[in-house]
C-alpha cells in the first residue's frame, strides 16, 4: 500500500497554505510533518483526510480498497478529541466502534491498551486533557484502519502515555499500517520520513 | 471573445466597463418610451389613474422572481463547475431581487388601498410573495455573516436551491387558490387576455426595469469583485508583515 | 445497520442527559401555551377556536429552539469531522440524528399537546385531530430543520439565523397541519385532504432533508 501525493496545493480562507507539495509514503513507514505554526501541517492531514479539498494536485492510494474513499481507510486524531462529556468513557468509544463498523469487543482490550479500563463507567467530563487523549486513542486500537493520520498526538500527553503513543504507533507500523503525522516535538520514532513545511509568507 | 471567456474575473471586469454605459444609455431609452406610452394610455373605468400603478407593480413583481431564478442558475455554477465569476452573480442579485420583491409588496398594497379597501390580505400571491422577499432577507443574511467569501458561495447556492420551490408555488398560486388577486393575464396558455392599449405600454415597462435590472446588476457585480480583491490585498498585506 | 443504530442511540442518551433533558422542548412548549390567554385574553370561545393554531405554532417554535444545537454539537468537539470520514453515508447519518431529535423532542410535544388543549378549552374531538396532525407534521419540522442546521453549523450565533432561514420552508407544513386539524373540528373540508398533503410533505421532507443538509456540510468544507 502506498499514498502518494504529487503536487498538492491547499488553500484555506483565501489564504494559499502551501503548493507544489508532494511525498510518497509506503506501508510500515511514517512521515513526520514539521514546520512552523501556520505552515499548513494541520491543513495537510485534514486535506489527505478528505476534509479540505486541494486546490490543485493529485492523492492517491494505491494498493488500499478501490471502493473506499482515502479518508474511509483512516483515522483523524485532530486537536480535537471527539468525545460526549455526558456519555461515560465506555459509551463514547462504544459509538465510535459501533459507528465505524468494528466490532464490540474490541472496546474493552482497547481501554485496557491505553490504561483507562479501570475508569470505563466515569463520565468523560471529568477526565483530565491527558485522559481524554488516550481515549481518542482507543478508537484508534478499537477500530483498524491502514491510515493513520495524526496531528499534535504528544499533545496534552505526559511522559508515560508518549511512551503508549509511541509503542501503539510502532506496533501499526509494524502491522504495515502508514502513519502521517504532524509535530512539533519528537515522536519516539526511528527512522521515520520528514517532511518540513516552511512558511509560505 | 467566446463567452467562457468571462469567467475570468479581469476580462469579466473589462466585459462589463464597456457594456454598462451602453446599457444604462438603453435602459433610459427604454423608461423615456415606456413613460410615454403609460401617460398616453387610457385610465379604467372604475379604478381612474390608479389602475397606472400596474406599470411599477407588474415588473417589480416579475423582476423579484426572475432575480431568484438568476440566483438559482448561478448557484447550479458554483456547486456544479465552482465558477468564481457566478459567486459574485448570485451575491450581486440578491439585494437587487429583495428591493425588486419590496417594491412589489408597497405597490401592490398602495394599489389595493383603493381598489380592494385594504392594504393587506392574507391572500395565496401577496402571501408567497411576502415569503419571498423574508427569503431573500435570509439569504442575505446568510452572506453577511460567513466570512470566507467562497466558502459563503456555496453554502448560500443550497440555500437559495432549496428556496427555488417558492417560485412556481408564486406564480401558480392565483391558479390553484381562487383568492383576492386576479389570476394570470399575461403569461398564460392561450394568449394575453389584456387589451393591446395597456398591454403594449407594459411590455415596454417591463423591458425598461429589466434593462435596469442588469445595469443595477452588473455593476453590482463589478463593485464586489474589486471588494474581493480588496480583501485579497488585505489578507497578502497582513502575511508580508507577519513574515517580516 | 448498526451503524446508524449507534447514532440514534448516542444521539438520544445525549437529548436526555445533556441542557434539560427531553423535557425541556416540553416545559417550553407549556410556556409558550399559558402566554398566549395572557395576550389574548381569557375568552373560552375564542381560545377554543384558534387552539390548534396556537399548538401547532408552539410546537413549530419548540422544535426550531433545540434544532441549533443538532450538528453544531458535533462540530463543536470534532465528531463532526469523523462522521464524515466514515464508511456510513452522510444523508442516512444526518436523517438518523434528525430521527433522534424528532424522538426526543417531537414526540414528546405531540404527547403534551392534548394536555395543553386543555388550557384552551379543545374538546376530545379537537384535541385528538390536533395531536394526530402534530403526528404526522412534526416529522417534517425536523427534517427541513435539519436543512437549516447544516447551513449555520459552523456559525457562532446560528440559532437566530437558523430559524429566520427556516420559518419560511416550514409555512407549507404549518399550513396544512392547522388545515387539517380545523377540516376534523369544523369541516367543511373532509379531514382527509389536508391531512394527506400534510403526510405528503414530512414524506418529502424526510428524503430531501437529509440530502439537502449532506451537501450543505459537503460545500461547507473547504
Amino acid at each position: 500500500m502506498r499514498l502518494m501525493a504529487s503536487e498538492l496545493a491547499c488553500i484555506r480562507g483565501g489564504r494559499q497554505v502551501f503548493h507544489n507539495l508532494s511525498f510518497t509514503l509506503g506501508a510500515g513507514n511514517a512521515l513526520v510533518v514539521t514546520g512552523p505554526n501556520g505552515a499548513g501541517k494541520s491543513s495537510l492531514l485534514r486535506l489527505v483526510a478528505g476534509l479540505v479539498h486541494p486546490a490543485a494536485g493529485q492523492l492517491a492510494l494505491e494498493g488500499g480498497n478501490g471502493e473506499l474513499t482515502i479518508g474511509e481507510q483512516a483515522h483523524y486524531l485532530g486537536h480535537q478529541d471527539a468525545l460526549k462529556t455526558a456519555l461515560s468513557v465506555q459509551e463514547n468509544l462504544a459509538f465510535w466502534v459501533g459507528f465505524l463498523g468494528a466490532g464490540d469487543a474490541k472496546v474493552d482490550a482497547a481501554l485496557a491498551a491505553v490504561g483507562l479500563d479501570g475508569l470505563a463507567a466515569l463520565p468523560a467530563l471529568y477526565l483530565s486533557a491527558g485522559q481524554r487523549r488516550r481515549l481518542s486513542l482507543a478508537r484508534l486500537v478499537a477500530v483498524e484502519r491502514p491510515i493513520w493520520l495524526l496531528d499534535e498526538p504528544t499533545s496534552a500527553l505526559d511522559v508515560a502515555a508518549q511512551g503508549l503513543l509511541a509503542d501503539l504507533m510502532r506496533t501499526h507500523l509494524t502491522g504495515g499500517g502508514l502513519i502521517l503525522a504532524a509535530t512539533h516535538g519528537p515522536l519516539g520514532l526511528a527512522a521515520a520520513q520528514e517532511l518540513k513545511l516552511g512558511a509560505t509568507r | 471573445m467566446p463567452l467562457t471567456d468571462l469567467a475570468n474575473p479581469s476580462r469579466f471586469l473589462a466585459f462589463v466597463d464597456a457594456v454598462l454605459p451602453w446599457l444604462a444609455a438603453a435602459t433610459l431609452l427604454a423608461f423615456a418610451l415606456g413613460i410615454g406610452q403609460v401617460y398616453l394610455s387610457p385610465d379604467d373605468y372604475q379604478q381612474g389613474a390608479t389602475v397606472k400603478i400596474m406599470f411599477l407593480h407588474v415588473p417589480a413583481a416579475w423582476l423579484g422572481l426572475f432575480a431568484w431564478v438568476l440566483m438559482s442558475v448561478a448557484a447550479l455554477g458554483t456547486l456544479v463547475w465552482r465558477h468564481p465569476v457566478a459567486d459574485v452573480a448570485a451575491k450581486a442579485a440578491a439585494p437587487i431581487g429583495a428591493a425588486f420583491t419590496l417594491m412589489c409588496l408597497l405597490t401592490g398594497s398602495l394599489w389595493g388601498r383603493p381598489m380592494w379597501g385594504t392594504y393587506w390580505v392574507w391572500d395565496a400571491r401577496l402571501t408567497s410573495v411576502l415569503v419571498l422577499f423574508l427569503m431573500y432577507l435570509g439569504v442575505i443574511a446568510l452572506w453577511r455573516t460567513i466570512e470566507d467569501p467562497t466558502r459563503a458561495a456555496r453554502i448560500v447556492a443550497v440555500l437559495t436551491l432549496v428556496g427555488a420551490i417558492n417560485i412556481p408555488i408564486i406564480k401558480f398560486s392565483v391558479d390553484w387558490w381562487n383568492t383576492l388577486h386576479q389570476p394570470a393575464s399575461v403569461l398564460r396558455l392561450g394568449g394575453s387576455t389584456i387589451h393591446p392599449t395597456i398591454l403594449v405600454p407594459l411590455l415596454i415597462m417591463i423591458a425598461a426595469f429589466t434593462l435596469l435590472f442588469l445595469t443595477l446588476h452588473l455593476a453590482a457585480m463589478r463593485n464586489e469583485i474589486l471588494r474581493r480583491r480588496l480583501r485579497t490585498m488585505l489578507l497578502m498585506h497582513a502575511d508580508a508583515a507577519a513574515g517580516a | 445497520m448498526t451503524a446508524l443504530a449507534a447514532i440514534l442511540m448516542r444521539d438520544m442518551r445525549l437529548a436526555v442527559r445533556v441542557g434539560g433533558g427531553a423535557l425541556i422542548g416540553v416545559l417550553f412548549f407549556l410556556i409558550v401555551v399559558t402566554l398566549v390567554p395572557f395576550a389574548i385574553g381569557p375568552d373560552l370561545v375564542l381560545l377554543a377556536r384558534i387552539g390548534p393554531a396556537i399548538l401547532w405554532l408552539g410546537a413549530l417554535l419548540a422544535t426550531l429552539l433545540a434544532l441549533d444545537r443538532l450538528i453544531a454539537m458535533d462540530q463543536e468537539d470534532g465528531s463532526l469531522d469523523l462522521i464524515l470520514m466514515a464508511p456510513v453515508p452522510l444523508e442516512l447519518a444526518l436523517a438518523a440524528k434528525a430521527l433522534a431529535h424528532w424522538l426526543s423532542t417531537g414526540l414528546p410535544l405531540v404527547v403534551a399537546a392534548p394536555l395543553l388543549g386543555l388550557l384552551l378549552n379543545l374538546d376530545p374531538a379537537a384535541t385528538g385531530a390536533v395531536a394526530l396532525t402534530l403526528a404526522a407534521g412534526t416529522p417534517a419540522l425536523t427534517f427541513i430543520g435539519l436543512i437549516g442546521a447544516a447551513l449555520t453549523v459552523a456559525l457562532r450565533r446560528g440559532g437566530l439565523l437558523l430559524a429566520i432561514l427556516v420559518l419560511p420552508l416550514t409555512i407549507p407544513v404549518l399550513i396544512f397541519g392547522v388545515a387539517a386539524a380545523n377540516a376534523a373540528i369544523v369541516g367543511p373540508v373532509p379531514f382527509g385532504t389536508p391531512f394527506t398533503i400534510l403526510c405528503a410533505l414530512t414524506l418529502i421532507s424526510i428524503v430531501i432533508g437529509p440530502f439537502a443538509a449532506a451537501v450543505a456540510l459537503r460545500q461547507g468544507l473547504d
